[in-house]
C-alpha cells in the first residue's frame, strides 16, 4: 500500500468513463474473434501434445545423459505450456466461444493436482473477483505471508522467505490446498462437512492419478531407466512449479502494485472494479516466447481487466490499455522478469520484518470505495 | 480372459499413461478419421452446381455406418472459428465405389454455414459428422410409380433417391426461379434423355408458382404415385392439404428444412446450470441459439425439432414449444428440445 492515493486525481465520473472505455475495448475484441484465434489455440495444443509425447518418448532412454537432458527440458516446457497458455486460459472460458467440446471450460481437465472444477471456483470466482483484497484473495500471500505494511507483524512472518520458497517448489500442491481452503476448512466444525470431505476425496483421486502417471507408470515404462525417468518427471514438475510461482508472483507482488482492504470493495461500481484490477496487477515485459511461456500472464493487467478474452489478444490490446493508463494518469507497472522477480522477493524479505518508521494512513482504499 | 476384457484393461492402462487426457486426444493428432475416433469427415472437393450451390465431396471417417437414400447428415463446420451444426441431405448413392459421400448445399442469404461451404471452405478441411438420419427415404420394397415434387434446394434428398435406384416410372416436378437456379440441371436432363425419369421443370420467375390444385395438368396420374415432396413450407403445407383432401395422405412423404414456428411469447432469464451462466432471452429465440451465443456447450442436431439430438433437462421455470405454443414447465425428468423451445419466463436448463 502506498501513502499517496494513486487515484486521488480522478473524479467519480472519470472512473466511470474509464470503465466505459474498457468495455468498448472488450467489445471490440469480442466482435473480432475468429478463425485466426481458433487456429492459434489449436496450434498451441497440437505443439504441446507433440512435445510432451516426444519428450516422454526420449525419456524412455533417460539412462543416457543426453536423452535425460533433452527429455527433461522438453517435458518441462510441455508441462509449462499445458498449465499456463492452455489449461489456465481454457479454464477461464477464453475459448468457449468456439463451441468445441474438446476445448471448453466445462470439459477441460489439466495436468495439475487440483481438479479443474475446484480451481475454477477459487481462481475465477475468488481471485479474479477479489483481486488483491487482503483476507479475501488467497493468491495474495497465500494466507502464510505478510504482504502489506498495514498487516500486523508476527514472529511467524520472520520465516516467510522460506515459506515462500517451499511453496514455490511444491506450488501445485499449494494451489490444491488453497482450492480446498484448507486453512478455513480444517477447523473442527467444518472438517466433517460432507461437502468438504467430497472435495478432499476428489483432490485425493486427482493426486493419485497424477502421481501414478509421473512417478510410477512412466518410470516403469522406461525399464532400466526407471530411476532416471523418475528424476526427470520430478524435475519437470519442479521446474514448472518454480516457473508458474514466479510468474504469478510477478503478477501481483512487485513494488508499485496496490493492495486493498475488505471494506474498500463494498458497493464497488464497474469502473471502480476495473480500476482495482489496473492497480492490483503488474506485467512482465519481454519477447513472444516469454509471453507464451507465461500463458500471456506477462500481460497480467490486460488479463485481469478481461479474464475471458483469448490470451493471444492480450498483447495486441496492451498498447491501447497502456495509453489509457497514461491518459488517466495511472502507473502501468511493468518490467523485465528478473527485475519484477527481484522486486517481489525483496518485498517478501522486507515484510518479514516489522515496519520501520511511522505508519502513514492510506487513502487509496477509501478513495476507490467512495 | 476374453479379448474384450483384455482390451478394456489395455485401454485403462493407456489412460493412466495419458491422464488427464485420453489416448484418443493424441491419436486424433495423427489420424482424425481412424476407427474408434469421434465421427469426422474430410472435405475432398467442392464442385459448384449453380452460382449459389455446390456439392461437397466428403471422405467420412472409419466409423461411418452408411446412409439410406433420402437421409440427411448433420455436419459440424468451424466458421470464423465457431463450430456450427447443420443438416444436409446426402446426394450421393449408397454404393459409391470410393466410399465418399456428397452433400449439396445452397447458400442462403445470411446462412453462415451454407455460404462458408459454398464459397470459402477448402478441400482438406476436417469437419464433424453424425451418422445419417431421417425417415424421408425410399422404402426397401420399391414402389412402381413415383413422383418427386421438389422446389429449390428441396431437390437434394430426391436426387439422393434418384441416383440410388432406377425405378420403372418416375416423374420429377421441380420448381426453381430460373433455369440457372436449377441444381443438378445437367444430370437431370441426362437422366431424362436416358428415359430414367420424366422431368417437368417449372421456372417460377416466368411460369409462376406451382398451383397444387392444378397438379393433374402436369402429372395426370399423381394420385396413383408414391410421392416424396421437399421444398418451402408453403408448398409442403399445400401438398399435405391436397393429398389429405383426396384421402391419400399416406402416399405423401414430406421433408422440411425448417420448423414451423407457430407461437411466440414473453422471454425471460435463462440460466445454464452446468456452465453457471445466466442470460436474457426473448420469447422467440430457440434456447439452443441462446446457449450457443452465451458460449455454453449445447448439443444440437437438425435444429428443427426432429432428431432429438439437442434434448436437455429443464430444471426450473417454463419454456414454450415454438411449433405448438405449448408451455412446458419444469418437473423432474422433463426434457426439452432446445432447438424448438424458447424461454417462457425465467428458466433453468442443465447445460
Amino acid at each position: 500500500m502506498t501513502a499517496i492515493d494513486p487515484t486521488a486525481h480522478l473524479s467519480d465520473q472519470q472512473i466511470e468513463q474509464l470503465g466505459r472505455e474498457l468495455d468498448a475495448l472488450r467489445d471490440e475484441v469480442i466482435s473480432s474473434r475468429g478463425e485466426r484465434d481458433a487456429a492459434y489455440i489449436r496450434k498451441v495444443i497440437s505443439v504441446q501434445r507433440k512435445l510432451e509425447m516426444t519428450s516422454r518418448g526420449v525419456l524412455l532412454f533417460s539412462l543416457f545423459p543426453p536423452a535425460w537432458l533433452i527429455g527433461t527440458a522438453g517435458l518441462s516446457v510441455a508441462k509449462i505450456l499445458e498449465n499456463m497458455e492452455i489449461g489456465h486460459n481454457v479454464l477461464h472460458g477464453q475459448w468457449d466461444w468456439m463451441r468445441d467440446p474438446k476445448i471448453h471450460s466445462t470439459s477441460w481437465e489439466w495436468d495439475h493436482v487440483s481438479p479443474a472444477a475446484q480451481w475454477k471456483h477459487s481462481h475465477n470466482e475468488l481471485h479474479h473477483t477479489y483481486t488483491n483484497v487482503i483476507g479475501k484473495d488467497n493468491d495474495l500471500g497465500y494466507g502464510i505471508m505478510r504482504v502489506d505494511e498495514d498487516q500486523k507483524w508476527q514472529p511467524f512472518h520472520l520465516g516467510q522467505p522460506l515459506w515462500n520458497f517451499v511453496n514455490a517448489c511444491f506450488f501445485e500442491y499449494g494451489i490444491a490446498a488453497y482450492d480446498l481452503e484448507l486453512g478455513r476448512n480444517l477447523h473442527k466444525r467444518r472438517r466433517n462437512s460432507p461437502e468438504f470431505r467430497a472435495r478432499v476425496r476428489e483432490v485425493g483421486k486427482k493426486i493419485r492419478k497424477q502421481v501414478l502417471k509421473d512417478y510410477v507408470i512412466h518410470p516403469l515404462l522406461s525399464g532400466p531407466s526407471f530411476l532416471t525417468t523418475l528424476a526427470a518427471t520430478f524435475t519437470a514438475n519442479l521446474v514448472r512449479n518454480l516457473w508458474s510461482h514466479s510468474v504469478i508472483m510477478c503478477g501481483h507482488f512487485p513494488e508499485g502494485v496496490q493492495t486493498f482492504e475488505r471494506r474498500s470493495i463494498v458497493g464497488e461500481t464497474r469502473g471502480q472494479w476495473y480500476l482495482r484490477q489496473m492497480l492490483g496487477s503488474a506485467n512482465i515485459s519481454g519477447g513472444k516466447l516469454l509471453h507464451i511461456m507465461t500463458g500471456n500472464l506477462s500481460h497480467q493487467i490486460e488479463h485481469h481487466l478481461f479474464p475471458d478474452l483469448p490470451s493471444n489478444r492480450y498483447g495486441e490490446i496492451a498498447p491501447k490499455v497502456q495509453e489509457l493508463f497514461e491518459r488517466y494518469g495511472l502507473e502501468y507497472v511493468t518490467g523485465s522478469l528478473p527485475k519484477q522477480l527481484f522486486s517481489a522477493w525483496r518485498k517478501v524479505f522486507r515484510l518479514s520484518l516489522p515496519n520501520r518508521g511511522v505508519k502513514t494512513p492510506d487513502l487509496a482504499k477509501e478513495r476507490i470505495a467512495a | 480372459m476374453t479379448s474384450v476384457a483384455l482390451r478394456t484393461r489395455a485401454l485403462r492402462l493407456l489412460e493412466m499413461v495419458t491422464t488427464p487426457l485420453l489416448p484418443s486426444d493424441y491419436l486424433d493428432l495423427v489420424d482424425p478419421l481412424r476407427a474408434g475416433a469421434a465421427l469426422r469427415g474430410r472435405i475432398e472437393a467442392i464442385h459448384p452446381e449453380t452460382s449459389d450451390a455446390a456439392t461437397v465431396v466428403i471422405k467420412p471417417g472409419r466409423g461411418w455406418k452408411g446412409h439410406v437414400a433420402g437421409q440427411y447428415v448433420r455436419v459440424g463446420v468451424d466458421v470464423d472459428g465457431v463450430r456450427l451444426w447443420r443438416a444436409y441431405s446426402v446426394t450421393s448413392p449408397t454404393n459409391r465405389a470410393d466410399g465418399r459421400i456428397t452433400i449439396t448445399v445452397k447458400a442462403m442469404p445470411d446462412g453462415k454455414v451454407s455460404n462458408h461451404l459454398v464459397r470459402r471452405a477448402k478441400p482438406g478441411t476436417v469437419i464433424q459428422l453424425h451418422q445419417a438420419d431421417g425417415d424421408f427415404v425410399l422404402p426397401a420394397i420399391r414402389p412402381a410409380k413415383v413422383l418427386y415434387l421438389t422446389a429449390g434446394s428441396g431437390i437434394t434428398p430426391a436426387m439422393g433417391m434418384v441416383r440410388e435406384a432406377e425405378l420403372a416410372d418416375v416423374v420429377m416436378l421441380h420448381s426453381a426461379p430460373t433455369e440457372a437456379d436449377v441444381i443438378f440441371r445437367n444430370d437431370l436432363h441426362d437422366l431424362a434423355a436416358d428415359k430414367a425419369l420424366r422431368l417437368i421443370e417449372l421456372h417460377t420467375d416466368t411460369d409462376g408458382m406451382l398451383d397444387i390444385a392444378r397438379l393433374d395438368e402436369h402429372v395426370p396420374d399423381w394420385a396413383e404415385r408414391e410421392t416424396w415432396a421437399c421444398g418451402p413450407a408453403g408448398m409442403l403445407d399445400a401438398a399435405e392439404e391436397h393429398w389429405a383432401r383426396h384421402g391419400i395422405a399416406d402416399r405423401l412423404h414430406t421433408e422440411r428444412f425448417r420448423p414451423n414456428v407457430l407461437v411466440t411469447g414473453e422471454g425471460g432469464a435463462v440460466t445454464f446450470t452446468a456452465t453457471d451462466r445466466t442470460v436474457e432471452a426473448d420469447g422467440s429465440t430457440p434456447l439452443l441459439d441462446v446457449g450457443e451465443q452465451a458460449g455454453v456447450l449445447m448439443p444440437s442436431g437438425c435444429r428443427m425439432g426432429i432428431c432429438f439430438g439437442c434434448v436437455t433437462p429443464l430444471r426450473a421455470g417454463a419454456v414454450r414449444d415454438l411449433r405448438t405454443g405449448e408451455v412446458i414447465t419444469a418437473e423432474p425428468g422433463v426434457l426439452i428440445q432446445t432447438c424448438v423451445s424458447a424461454a417462457a419466463g425465467a428458466c433453468e436448463i442443465e447445460r
